[in-house]
């Protein structure tokens, strides 16, 4: 990517995010964002994966359990009639502080369970504890066996979540309450919320491609890069490879943890499919559609394409089509097919203009390892 | 769409509840928990992980045979299992149970080598990560196309010999005798494989492929036609597993997944590309899960295949049988 | 705690009232079905099913003159899309009612969003909790495991055996019913000896039987889904456990009967009278209802009909028959189907009330078992 700071470019995506909003509400149909802020929180796991996928070079197919951990962590805290079981001096105390959010669930009974806050605290940082310990042993593996251990552990999560009747087993986890971040703003899934909402879902997915973008230009995105490109080479340049790897397996952990925080206080529940293969598989195809290294690719058409198999536009045949990504994109275009398709058009766009000049010349493709195979120079 | 193959079992069965071998007395009153009760319940356990463990091994080498000729590790390989039962019960209907299971190994041969000609010759220098990819969009797309194909129903072969409630008794415990059948096939593969490995010009050929594909190629082997073949070898064998299995263990579409995740644990426990270690794995991944099952809760079963997977991947990636290079094709046989 | 519910009564009046109109000639209804996936053997025959009704009460006239328009959405037995389509059934759609969906877990996700807003859900799934706190907007069709599991133990203590053994899969419907059975065990003076949670995939089962062979049970009870349905009598009987088998009513299917060939004469199971419709005498109450329904499905998929099938017909049947009585405003609906009494559906008689939101009775069950190959009567 060029050199200019990231803030405008996310500004640009702010007022997207905001002429969407208004198109939807000029066109009557206010019901899209409901689905659009679904989508975006999926969307935060894809940005993360593509932090150690196309950046550090790394895949992980577990990657829908650091979604469940998190989302699990906070609905169980946030759900749990904790408070009863303290005595009565340390919950008011606590309470006070804030840490314990006494209210009424649908049905009248009293609860007093953890507040989201810090039960999103809470869940960050089991979620970072866990990628840090699976991490350790994985990223030293490369290629085949780091896919199969990284599924490994998502099955295991998987499984756990399934059988712990503490954790709801089959059902999950529902009932989960709001989460009051300002006043007059909580995150929910209510109608009157819809368009809050949106905005909350959209400016956490906007701040953590800016968070992405920031450590991607700096000297860490740099260190990753080097990894991704040779990584006998990085270490013999004395980049600490194995930390890296590790810090951005970890970071990607707690950034899909964080949109399983928010996604689960929005749904109002959550269950055990989310730390299962096939959405994990799915973070994968987005990455790769959204081309491997390219954050805003992982965004928009991660999200893009969630919001479409949430409205149901695949039908039966939802699985079929992210499969199909897969295959095609790694097939055609494995760095992602947005770069060729921009000189596809590019070409074609050549071709269209008179013979006068040159035309635009072609964009530096900046990775050292070859992508998509070079279109044969047309004369 | 209907499955098709009740009324052909019925009439296969005979009489109802008079089965061919003899059941007898064994067991009606229920075990007991004395010496020889516990004997055979020993057997029996035994018997259970021998059952399921053949079943992975027949998948690890699946896996093997293409990952030592490529170098791919085929995430599809549970999809060809389940095809091989699918495409057995569909012909079933026209033919009869031998041509059915031939018609669906040639079927699911064929499509093996369709799937690595039209999707991993045409590739320049993939990358591990690629290839990975590749095959779970293939391992999920043949999974959709089975249920849109198929349908979601759950389906089975006839058992090849007897019925669903015969059984044979050895050393006290009680087997069907399809489980022997796909403990014969298992071993004929593997034997097969090897004599084909060691004595056939086209094995050998596959096997230089696998250790060198620089020299091979200067012999003047067709390193494209050996992938191919291999790809159509692992496709057709993990249809002829899917073909035996199918009485004992249904056939659905959804059945490659959870396979090919236990058929890669054993592939790995024995050291990627080495067949006859993964016979030895798979029986010892399903003797692991079917002994747990006598001390531990059923519900922790499938965590001893996962565990050991993982335990595998963490502290050992080569395997038991492997050797240090991890990545490069080891040793066949 | 009065005053909350009261409060949020009035809101969803308020909300339902100024929900906007609902298309002055047709009535909408949602439906939410796990057509593909996992739980597709709910889901493929609730789908056919719910179709098959809408098509044909169109082709009578429609509800009270006004055009039925089903919408249909695949949930792939998934949770999260299945909120993101009842949000967008609710919200875009504006549907009076939901029929489904197929499984529990999917449900109890939009348990709640369906309370809040107002909207009915006829959900097809088992689970008690669905109607236990009961929701006034939330009812089920399938019958309660509870009464399954009685009337398992009243057939076990008939036949003098108090000791069994239970296994149950890992799906939503495997561990609802495993939590009824233990329950409910000790106060039917039954002895479960020994209780296996399996994983639904589960290929052989032999290891797990052999563990509860080796307790000595007088019976076994298997709760759980297709395919370990018909693995577990198969199993059983190359094991030489000649002991009765004992289904929940999941068996509800000939095909798994067919799967399990000879093994599966001799199983008992409670299930709706659905599957033994040829061998009801005309005079029972529910025998048109059946028949008919056994008919027309049959002939239209050329499939045996199933259970599942049956719980959608009950649930789009209690929303249409509660339309065609109420109206279109959904809290008279609501009220239409709580005080719905007698109403004939495939898997019993229905009789709402405001603490039942389920309707169906012990009576609703018959004990059936399988003899040549065919579902009939235990007691004939």
């Amino acid at each position: 990517m060029e050199r200019r700071s990231p803030i405008l470019g996310v500004a640009a995506l702010a007022v997207v995010v905001v002429a969407v909003h208004l198109l939807t509400a000029a066109l009557g149909k206010p019901f899209y964002l409901t689905q659009l802020s679904m989508a975006a929180y999926y969307a935060i796991v894809v940005m993360g994966l593509c932090l150690v996928m196309g950046y550090a070079g790394q895949i992980s197919l577990g990657h829908g359990a650091f979604f469940a951990i998190g989302g699990y962590t906070s609905a169980f805290l946030t759900t749990r009639n904790v408070g009863a079981r303290l005595p009565a001096g340390l919950r008011e105390a606590l309470g006070h502080v804030g840490a314990l959010a006494p209210r009424q669930d649908l049905y009248g009974a009293d609860v007093v369970a953890v507040s989201p806050w810090l039960a999103c605290a809470i869940a960050l940082a089991v979620a970072a504890a866990l990628a840090l310990a699976v991490g350790y042993p994985a990223l030293r593996l490369k290629g085949y066996y780091l896919a199969m251990g990284t599924l490994g552990f998502g099955l295991i999560i998987y499984r756990v979540l399934l059988g712990t009747d503490a954790l709801g087993g089959v059902d999950g986890i529902v009932s989960v309450p709001p989460w009051h971040l300002l006043p007059g703003i909580e995150i929910t899934g209510g109608k009157p919320h819809r368009v809050v909402n949106y905005y909350v879902a959209w400016g956490a997915a906007l701040a953590v491609l800016l968070l992405i973008l920031n450590l991607t230009e700096s000297r860490v995105g740099r260190a990753l890069r080097s990894i991704h490109g040779g990584e006998r080479a990085a270490n013999a340049m004395g980049v600490d490879t194995a930390g890296y790897k590790l810090k951005a397996f970890a970071l990607s952990a707690v950034i899909a943890a964080l949109a399983g925080c928010l996604f689960t206080h929005y749904n109002g529940g959550i269950d055990p499919s989310e730390a299962g293969v096939m959405k994990s598989v799915r973070y994968v195809a987005l990455v790769a559609t959204g081309g491997m290294a390219n954050v805003w690719g992982a965004l928009v058409l991660g999200a893009g394409l969630t919001f479409l198999s949430l409205r149901g536009w695949f039908g039966s045949f939802d699985h079929a089509v992210f499969g199909g990504l897969l295959i095609a994109i790694m097939s055609l275009a494995p760095e992602g097919p947005l770069r060729p398709l921009a000189s596809w058009l590019a070409r074609v766009g050549v071709r269209c203009r008179p013979r006068s000049g040159t035309g635009k010349p072609e964009p530096e493709t900046g990775s050292p390892r070859s992508e998509a195979p070079n279109p044969r120079p047309e004369t | 769409m209907p499955a098709g193959t009740g009324q052909v079992r019925f009439l296969a069965g005979g009489a109802h509840g008079v089965p061919a071998v003899a059941v007898g007395a064994w067991g009606s009153a229920g075990g007991s928990g004395t010496g020889a009760g516990s004997v055979s319940q020993v057997v029996q356990y035994i018997l259970s992980g021998v059952t399921v463990g053949s079943i992975y091994a027949i998948v690890a080498i699946g896996f093997n045979i293409i990952y030592s000729t490529t170098g791919v590790i085929n995430f599809a390989q549970g999809e060809f299992v389940m095809l091989g039962g699918m495409v057995a019960v569909s012909l079933l209907r026209v033919f009869p149970l031998p041509v059915a299971v031939a018609g669906a190994v040639v079927t699911v041969a064929l499509c093996g080598a369709l799937l690595e000609i039209a999707f991993f010759r045409r590739l320049r220098h993939p990358s591990a990560l690629q290839m990975i990819i590749i095959t779970i969009g293939l391992s999920i797309v043949i999974q959709e196309a089975a249920l849109h194909i198929w349908d979601e129903k759950v389906r089975s072969l006839p058992y090849f010999t007897g019925t669903e409630i015969t059984s044979i008794h050895l050393f006290g415990a009680a087997v069907s005798p399809q489980v022997l059948w796909v403990l014969g096939t298992v071993s004929l593969a593997v034997l097969g494989l090897h004599a084909y490995f060691r004595y056939a010009l086209a094995g050998k050929a596959m096997r230089a492929c696998a250790s060198n594909p620089e020299a091979a190629l200067l012999m003047g082997i067709d390193a494209a036609t050996m992938r191919t073949a291999s790809f159509a070898l692992s496709a057709g064998l993990g249809a002829l597993a899917g073909c035996v299995m199918s009485p004992i263990t249904m056939t659905h579409y959804e059945m490659g997944t959870g396979l090919a995740i236990k058929g890669f644990a054993a592939a790995i426990l024995g050291g990627l590309g080495n067949h006859s270690a993964a016979l030895v794995a798979g029986l010892a991944v399903g003797l692991a899960e079917s002994c747990s099952v006598a001390v531990l809760p059923a519900a922790y079963k499938d965590a001893v295949a996962f565990g050991i997977l993982v335990a595998v991947l963490f502290v050992r990636p080569h395997g038991l049988f492997g050797s240090a290079e991890v990545g490069t094709s080891s040793r066949e046989f | 705690m009065r005053r909350v519910l009261a409060g949020l009564c009035g809101a969803c009046l308020l909300m339902v009232a100024g929900a906007g109109v609902r298309g002055a000639d047709t009535v909408k209804i949602g439906a939410l079905f796990a057509e593909t996936g996992p739980a597709a053997f709910l889901g493929a025959p609730e789908t056919k099913t719910a179709r098959m009704l809408a098509e044909q009460i169109n082709a009578k006239g429609g509800i009270n003159g006004k055009r039925l328009e089903l919408v249909i959405k695949d949930t792939k037995g998934d949770p999260a899309t299945c909120v993101s389509f009842a949000k967008q059934l609710i919200d875009e759609e504006q549907v009076l009612a939901i029929i489904g969906p197929s499984t529990s877990g999917e449900t109890m996700q939009i348990k709640d969003l369906c309370e809040k807003n107002g909207t009915i859900l006829v959900s097809c799934a088992a689970a008690e909790v669905i109607v236990n706190p009961v929701a006034k907007y939330v009812f089920k069709s399938p019958q309660k495991d509870s009464q399954a599991a009685s009337w398992i133990f009243s057939t076990l203590k008939e036949k003098g055996l108090t000791k069994a053994g239970l296994l149950s899969d890992n799906s939503g419907f495997g561990s609802a019913g495993k939590k009824q059975v233990e329950e409910m065990a000790p106060k039917a003076g039954i002895e479960i000896a020994i209780s296996e949670v399996y994983d639904k995939g589960a290929t052989d089962l032999t290891d797990v039987l052999t563990k509860v062979k080796g307790k000595g049970v007088q019976a076994v009870i298997n709760w759980s889904i297709v395919p370990a349905q018909s693995i577990v009598p198969k199993n059983m009987k190359q094991l030489g456990m000649e002991m009765p088998l004992f289904q929940s009513h999941g068996f509800g299917n000939i095909k798994y009967v067919e799967q399990a060939g000879a093994a599966a004469e001799g199983i008992l199971f409670p299930a709706g009278r659905l599957l033994i419709a040829d061998v009801l005498p005309d005079t029972h109450p529910q025998k048109a209802v059946l028949a008919t329904y056994k008919r027309d499905y049959e002939t239209a998929f050329k499939e045996p009909v199933s259970t599942f099938g049956g719980h959608a017909y009950d649930a789009l049947m209690i929303v249409v028959t509660a339309v065609g009585k109420a109206g279109t405003d959904p809290e008279k609906v609501r009220g239409a189907i709580e005080t719905m009494k007698g109403f004939v559906g495939t898997a019993g008689i229905f009789n709402f009330t405001a603490e039942d939101h389920n309707g169906l009775g012990l009576d609703a069950f018959e004990m059936i078992t399988v003899k040549g190959g065919k579902f009939v009567p235990a007691k004939p």
